[in-house]
């Protein structure tokens, strides 16, 4: 970091990212289209602006608004990646995933194996979920684990401007099919300097380490990621050294990274806004007894969000999910 | 209608018949072959409804797409499938086409433009879709077909497609083969209004109701909704009435079919009928279509021998074709 970056205020969100990415990958290769609902300029860009301009610069073929139609969506979306092209379908919100599911888990993650290879479904699946605006019951659920169960689907859901940028794009060009989430509460949050440069591409599978450390392991994605790392710097404050990874994707997910900075930890915590119950958490916690048995200094630890749907009331909404304190609550314990 | 273009002449004619002769000897090999032990699958018998594939078969080139559902041997064969790589798939083989892993319900080519086959009721209509989007954007002329049932009719998939390819203007033509029996349930019992064409009329695209098994009006219907689909005028809903002789799925009870309707179908089996037509035309020689379905027998065994001395596929292969890369062993 230069000086002047450590006096100035960073300016780029999440959401500037994921739009250059989308632009970038319009301009670059004419077989990248995309679809959705209010996604055009004339119907104003995106319910967050993520689209706008982009109909005005690749015309409304490439760009296109679609009628309310999940499953129609996910067709287009799927019968054209079958010609060649790499869509890029966008659910409004995560939860509008549900009427698609058809599409989703019986053709777009299963046509390639099915066809013994013949086709194949290079398609993005763009969604958007997130707590703190009352959005209740049906509209900020976290699904990644169902997709992560499917065989045959890619699950993203990157936390920096940076790894949005390098994931979308990496997702764009990859071969199969891929959900890459967004998360609402951090669309707007400044946490870059500068956008970044065309060249960019985050692979998918790799997880970061976003915080060296020795004492416990966390393990988040997505907005946890955001509340993971302020965690770990409150812990240090206390002593505690924790090692922070973000895993960036979550299928499929880095097991060499995770593993290795659980054998030098010897504790674990995995943190996410989904459900506890049969989540993301329970397979990595599954996976590091299976190959770590008997080297941890204590059981894994899993936070997730509460067996119910997502309330409204504001106390029900914050007590739902985990957040910084209770993730330096799990920390502290572990480390006792 | 009236419309020279879309007037199937003696050679469309003859053509047509000879892939509805093979369909027709396939789904008869099929089903001998089921009951013989010699291949175990889930088959769901066309046959009956052999005019309307052969149609399309006639009309549509390689390059046109097409999106069928589970009884969708027929489609497949009539738009040009072949017989080996058919019968290995059937067979489970990792010579047929899917490498075995697809099945009867799954059969893909896309060298013939057979690009998806669903298990899924109603799921061919959205994706043929986006392959008439991609149609669209590669300024191709090429068309997309879909084939699904009269109860398809009902789910909401085919209905937010046909509203897509409405607005949209997509070259999609969907093919609903209304062979007047969903599973066990009657079609007039489930259809509002008793009529799948009309419902076209509320997507703002032509829907024409036509016998299938008639080959002259199926032509005639099929060529004007691809001559349409080709200029850029969009979708067309056709409703192809016909009927299936062997029930649901090959040996269920079909008692629930009413007798003298089943045995009034059969009386009118549409593929004897044509063939008689085509000689008191002489439009063909009884020693001609002879000769070519015994070639066709020939061509079928021919292809069961190969899907049966065919290896089967080994456990490594779940690692494959799940992804581009193969998943770590
Ligand atoms: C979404 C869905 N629901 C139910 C089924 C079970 N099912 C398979 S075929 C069928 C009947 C479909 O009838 P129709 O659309 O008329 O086609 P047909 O079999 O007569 O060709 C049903 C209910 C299914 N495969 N998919
Ligand atoms: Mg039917």
């Amino acid at each position: 970091m230069s000086a002047a970056q450590k006096v100035a205020k960073p300016t780029v969100t999440i959401l500037a990212a994921i739009s250059k990415a989308y632009r970038d990958a319009l301009a670059e290769d004419s077989k990248v289209i995309t679809l959705g609902e209010d996604i055009g300029d004339a119907e104003g860009g995106g319910i967050v602006k993520i689209t706008k301009g982009l109909s005005a610069s690749f015309g409304e073929e490439r760009v296109r608004s679609t009628p309310i139609a999940e499953q129609a969506i996910m067709g287009a979306a799927i019968g054209a990646s079958l010609a060649g092209y790499k869509p890029i379908a966008e659910i409004m919100l995560m939860n509008f995933t549900t009427v698609a599911m058809d599409m989703i888990v019986n053709h777009a993650a299963k046509l390639r194996f099915m066809s013994g290879g013949q086709t194949s479904v290079p398609i993005v699946i763009r969604t958007m979920t997130g707590l703190g605006f009352g959005s209740g019951g049906q509209h900020c659920d976290y699904l990644e684990a169902w997709f992560a169960h499917t065989a045959g689907i890619k699950v993203c859901a990157p936390s920096t401007p940076e790894d949005a940028y390098g994931l979308l794009r990496a997702a764009i060009e990859d071969p199969d099919p891929v959900i890459f989430i967004e998360n609402l509460p951090t669309y707007f949050t400044p946490m870059s300097f500068e956008l970044p440069d065309n060249s960019h591409r985050v692979p998918l599978g790799k997880a970061a380490v976003q915080r060296e450390g020795s004492d416990v392991t966390l393990v988040s994605y997505a907005r946890m990621a955001v509340e993971a790392r302020m965690a770990a710097a409150k812990a240090a404050e206390q002593g505690i050294s924790v090692e922070v990874i973000d895993l960036r994707t979550i299928a499929p997910w880095d097991r060499e990274t995770v593993l290795a900075s659980a054998q030098k930890t010897g504790r674990v915590l995995i943190a996410h806004e989904a459900v506890k119950q049969h989540g993301v958490g329970a397979e990595i916690a599954a996976v590091i007894n299976e190959e770590l048995f008997g080297q941890l200094k204590k059981p894994v630890k899993r936070l997730g969000g509460a067996f119910c749907a997502v309330p409204y009331s504001k106390p029900l909404e914050s007590a739902f999910a985990p957040d910084a304190a209770s993730i330096l609550a799990a920390i502290v314990q572990l480390a006792s | 209608m009236a419309d020279k273009q879309f007037v199937a002449d003696s050679p469309a004619l003859l053509d047509i018949y000879k892939r509805a002769a093979l369909l027709k000897a396939n789904d008869e090999r099929a089903r001998k072959v089921i009951l013989s032990g010699q291949v175990a699958m889930a088959y769901y018998s066309y046959r009956g409804q052999e005019i309307i594939p052969s149609v399309m078969g006639n009309v549509l080139r390689d390059d046109d797409t097409i999106c069928t559902i589970y009884r969708g041997i027929h489609d497949m064969l009539g738009k040009g499938f072949p017989l080996k790589e058919l019968w290995a798939e059937l067979a489970g083989r990792s010579t047929g086409s899917c490498k075995g892993k697809g099945g009867p319900m799954h059969l893909t080519y896309p060298p013939k433009g057979i690009m998806v086959t669903t298990g899924i009721v109603g799921s061919s209509a959205p994706i043929a879709n986006g392959l008439a989007w991609a149609a669209q954007l590669d300024k191709s002329d090429r068309v997309s077909v879909c084939t699904f049932g009269d109860g398809a009719s009902n789910i909401g998939a085919v209905h937010e497609a046909m509203n897509l390819a409405s607005v949209w203007k997509l070259p999609t033509i969907f093919v609903c083969q209304n062979n007047l029996f969903a599973e066990h349930t009657k079609f007039e019992k489930m259809t509002g209004g008793q009529n799948i064409a009309n419902r076209a009329d509320g997507y703002g695209m032509p829907g024409v109701r036509v016998d299938g098994n008639d080959p002259e009006a199926m032509y005639s219907a099929f060529a004007e909704a691809v001559a349409r689909a080709r200029a850029g005028e969009g979708p067309t809903l056709l409703e192809c009435m016909t009927f299936r002789f062997f029930g649901h799925n090959f040996g269920d009870d079909d008692s629930y079919i009413p007798p003298e309707q089943k045995a009034a179908a059969m009386e009118a089996d549409p593929v004897p009928r044509f063939r008689a037509r085509l000689i008191a035309d002489r439009i063909a020689s009884e020693d001609e279509l002879a000769a070519f379905e015994s070639d066709v027998e020939g061509q079928i065994s021919e292809a069961l021998e190969f899907a049966l001395s065919s290896p089967w596929p080994t456990a490594d292969e779940l690692r494959f074709d799940v992804f581009e890369k193969e998943i770590a062993a």
